[in-house]
């Protein structure tokens, strides 16, 4: 009977064909500006650690202002001071741990002609690249001795050494950066997380650093931090660089990576500790508000996905209703005008079920058809957030449709179909035999 | 007029028309929230930033080598700068309006460290500050040379005067009535500021920012590697400054890179992006779903004038002209409308409600909701003619024929 269904559906579809195509096209329509929007939403609220998400954590510990929380009502500060960092890095109870911040070096390549460029850098520790499953090409990360010996050390992006070296393996090269001479210890293979979770306070959606350098080296060599600074306390009048880094000014991000639930306690009871210790000493006026985020809950206490995206998502799900109440209207508008068939098969001896069977099919196909057509759509729906996005160039990373976005929009056009379908069909399973034949 | 038999014809198939009803009321809904949110986008957008935003660009200069002296350096620069034919004026500072980076201050009334009663955008700058943004000073008067200072001469970090934009003024001293000028407020323990001017605007870099309008001008030139400057040239010289202006100092020093060219106008594309794409997102959503809605009008529509013909060809055998059979189909569409836009009202308040709430939005314009269901009418109108058209063509004699 199945086949047969898919003929008879293939029969009525081809009956009207305009109303087919309007069927199919509001579906597809409305399943592609849902999807279009739902895939970029998917791939901004991604987690790209989530393989270690129970294992990494963000740092916060709340040394603020007493009269004014960093964030109202009680929201400990995102990042923390120099000294934090520092005691909380060199105390080394975490399985791994780094601190990092965002900053820039000028690249000197090679040769008289060659122009110097700037490039985003990262100042961090050598557990970065392991906590982070950074993928390298060639090489590796430098030692740990290198955090405490200010090495000048440095790795590279797939891109830069594409740029400098030609892509090949440049491990043991010397490079020029600011007039200092650095040593490739590694270059990483691709790597592009989306969103750019070790660090969502300055825009988690923009490529990661090209250039990796040991964050001691960066503190004693003076390095300028590209991200946020904020500071509740005043730094001491002509303190210099010293002074910056002794005061309360926050600027630098701290993850440790603890491989079970009891070491999370152990760490979080150190913390604490920790706190109490520095209250004794005048610091962290506020009360105690320490907290071990992962990967997704930072991200999420981040708002990492813009609002605007969420505004066009439910604007987007409506518009699929007005599709689905358009595609409603039309099936129904076709069961009633085909009620005389109906009535003829139910007095020839259709059951209910067959009926039902014979529409839901009919529908199903309409859906098919719709869902093909939307993922269509949804491609030409990501072309589209893309030109219009087109100065911002990392826009080409969120509008990526996955084979899991594809299945979710067929699915959805075959639910969809089917769910409007429901109405129309019991109406037409409703109509009595033989009750058409007697009009006219 | 037909009203009674339409209805009454109608309410015997009311499945089918509160599905058109009920679609004319969402796409309504939509519509009307989607419309609010454009033009909140659209004025956040027409905001004008206070300088002179098409004759003005800006470039960093990096030094990298580690010997070469700050001030001289940025000296040199503003002086070829300035000296460039069709340059009105240049300055060193750290940031500029809606450049999205910047540096932000919490502002006392009284010495101490407590809760700030204010926040301000820093623009840090020598004298020639003010003309290069093309401020409008409304009160007071520029800094004195005498007033700028370097940060490495002075163990005080922040300068003695400030020139605060008037939004500033108000938000730092809400009591006060008369001239701001003359009037303190602190940085924090020791740094008290003397307001020694008031411009009518200068926006903050940032554009999400509520304080946006808040910001001031401090006379203070810091000696680092980094080194930004704002330069504003004569009406229609600005491209071609650009080029050169980078040109020129990229010739200068070979100790240094110049990057991050771009104009004023290029910045606050880049600040209102998101903003751009909403407004053309959402006008896609609206033209799309008029579209579909319409559409499924006149699906319908023919629909209905198909399973009627024998009705139809009947009433004009029996005496009804074209028109009578144009105007019932109208008439039709428009009370089906009607429930629709009557409906889509109330659902477009009760969404605006829901996102005003979710998201902060402005509540919307009470003239939208009428507008829209004028729209709406039109476009039901408009679709069901053909269909109606087609209606009035059936030949009286189907009437004699049997199906």
């Amino acid at each position: 009977m199945f086949r047969y269904y898919l003929k008879l559906g293939t029969l009525s579809i081809r009956a009207n064909p305009m109303l087919s195509a309007l069927m199919v096209a509001a579906i597809a329509v409305g399943i592609g500006a849902c999807m279009t929007i739902f895939t970029v939403r998917h791939v901004m609220s991604g987690n790209p650690i989530e393989s270690k998400n129970d294992q990494l954590y963000h740092v916060q510990v709340d040394n603020w202002n007493p009269d004014d929380p960093y964030d109202e009502p009680d929201g400990a500060p995102v990042q923390v001071t120099y000294v934090d960092a520092k005691a909380l890095f060199d105390a080394g109870r975490a399985f791994r741990q780094t601190t990092s911040f965002k900053t820039s070096r000028v690249v000197q390549p090679d040769g008289e002609d060659a122009r110097p460029y700037q490039e985003d850098a990262r100042a961090t520790t050598a557990d970065f690249f392991p906590m982070f499953e950074v993928p390298f090409l060639y090489g590796a990360a430098w030692d740990r001795s290198s955090d405490e010996t200010q090495d000048h050390v440095v790795v590279l992006s797939r891109e830069l050494n594409e740029k400098l070296y030609g892509g090949e393996d440049s491990v043991g090269r010397t490079l020029m950066l600011n007039d200092a001479a650095y040593r490739v210890s590694g270059v990483l293979d691709t790597w592009n997380p989306v969103p750019k979770y070790y660090d969502v306070n300055n825009n988690p959606f923009e490529a990661p650093a090209q250039l990796f350098l040991p964050f001691s080296l960066a503190i004693a060599s003076g390095f300028d931090n590209n991200g946020n600074t904020s500071c509740w306390k005043p730094i001491e009048e002509g303190s210099g660089r010293e002074g910056f880094l002794a005061s309360e000014c926050i600027w630098i991000q701290m993850w440790v990576e603890l491989q079970n639930a009891s070491a999370k306690q152990d760490y979080m009871d150190f913390l604490n500790a920790y706190v109490e210790e520095q209250k004794l000493l005048g610091r962290f006026p506020r009360p105690l508000n320490n907290h071990l985020r992962t990967p997704e809950e930072w991200m999420k206490y981040n708002e990492v996905v813009d609002e605007d995206v969420d505004v066009l998502l439910g604007l987007a799900i409506l518009f699929l209703v007005v599709c689905l109440l358009n595609t409603i209207g039309l099936l129904l508008a076709k069961a009633m005008r085909r009620a005389k068939d109906t009535s003829l098969r139910r007095a020839l001896g259709a059951s209910r079920a067959e009926l039902f069977k014979q529409h839901v099919i009919e529908a199903g196909m309409i859906g098919v058809a719709g869902g093909a057509l939307g993922v269509v759509m949804t491609w030409f729906g990501l072309r589209g957030i893309e030109n219009i996005f087109i100065e911002y160039e990392f826009i080409q990373h969120l509008v990526r449709m996955d084979w899991s976005m594809v299945a979710l929009a067929v699915v959805l056009a075959i639910a969809s179909a089917l769910g409007a379908a429901l109405y129309p069909t019991w109406r037409t399973c409703n109509i009595t035999p033989a009750s058409h034949l007697r009009l006219q | 007029m037909e009203f009674g038999p339409i209805w009454r014809a109608m309410m015997r198939n009311k499945g089918g028309y509160l599905l058109i009803a009920l679609q004319i009321a969402v796409t309504m809904a939509v519509m009307v929230n989607a419309f609010a949110i454009m033009q909140e986008r659209s004025k956040k957008m027409s905001r004008p930033s206070g300088i002179d935003d098409a004759n003005t660009f800006s470039l960093v200069s990096v030094s990298f080598n580690p010997e070469l002296d700050a001030k001289t350096l940025v000296q040199e620069d503003l002086d070829l700068l300035r000296g460039l034919p069709g340059v009105a004026n240049a300055v060193e500072t750290n940031s500029f309006p809606l450049r999205q980076g910047g540096w932000s201050e919490g502002l006392h009334r009284e010495p101490g460290v407590g809760k700030s009663v204010s926040s301000s955008a820093i623009y840090f700058v020598d004298e020639h500050g003010l003309d290069t943004f093309a401020l409008n000073l409304v009160d007071g008067q520029n800094f004195a040379p005498d007033q700028v200072s370097w940060d490495s001469d002075s163990p005080d970090f922040w300068p003695a005067t400030v020139i605060v934009t008037q939004a500033l003024a108000e938000d730092l001293f809400p009591e006060h009535e008369g001239s701001y000028v003359g009037k303190t407020f602190w940085f924090n323990d020791e740094n008290p500021a003397n307001i020694v001017g008031v411009v009518e605007r200068m926006q903050a870099p940032w554009p999400t920012w509520t304080g946006i309008e808040r910001s001031m001008l401090v006379p203070l030139r810091r000696e680092s590697e980094f080194a930004r400057y704002v330069i504003r040239t004569e009406p229609g010289y600005r491209d071609e400054l650009m080029v050169q202006a980078e040109e020129l100092l990229s010739g200068s020093n070979k100790d240094r890179i110049i990057r991050g060219l771009g104009s004023a106008e290029e910045a606050r594309k880049l600040s209102y992006l998101g903003d751009a794409a909403m407004i053309k997102i959402l006008s896609f959503i609206i033209l799309l779903l008029t579209a579909i809605t319409g559409l499924g009008i006149v699906g319908l529509a023919s629909f209905s004038v198909a399973r009627r013909t024998r009705q139809i060809g009947i009433r004009r055998a029996l005496g009804a002209t074209k028109p009578a059979i144009v105007r019932y189909f109208m008439l039709e569409n428009f009370l089906v409308s009607s429930v629709g836009v009557v409906t889509g009202g109330v659902l477009a308040i009760g969404l605006n409600i829901v996102m005003v709430q979710a998201f902060a939005l402005t509540p919307l314009a009470w003239y939208v909701i009428p507008v829209a269901m004028i729209v709406l009418w039109l476009v039901g109108q408009v679709a069901v003619a053909g269909p109606a058209r087609r209606a009035s063509g059936i030949s009286p004699a189907i009437a004699t024929r049997s199906t």
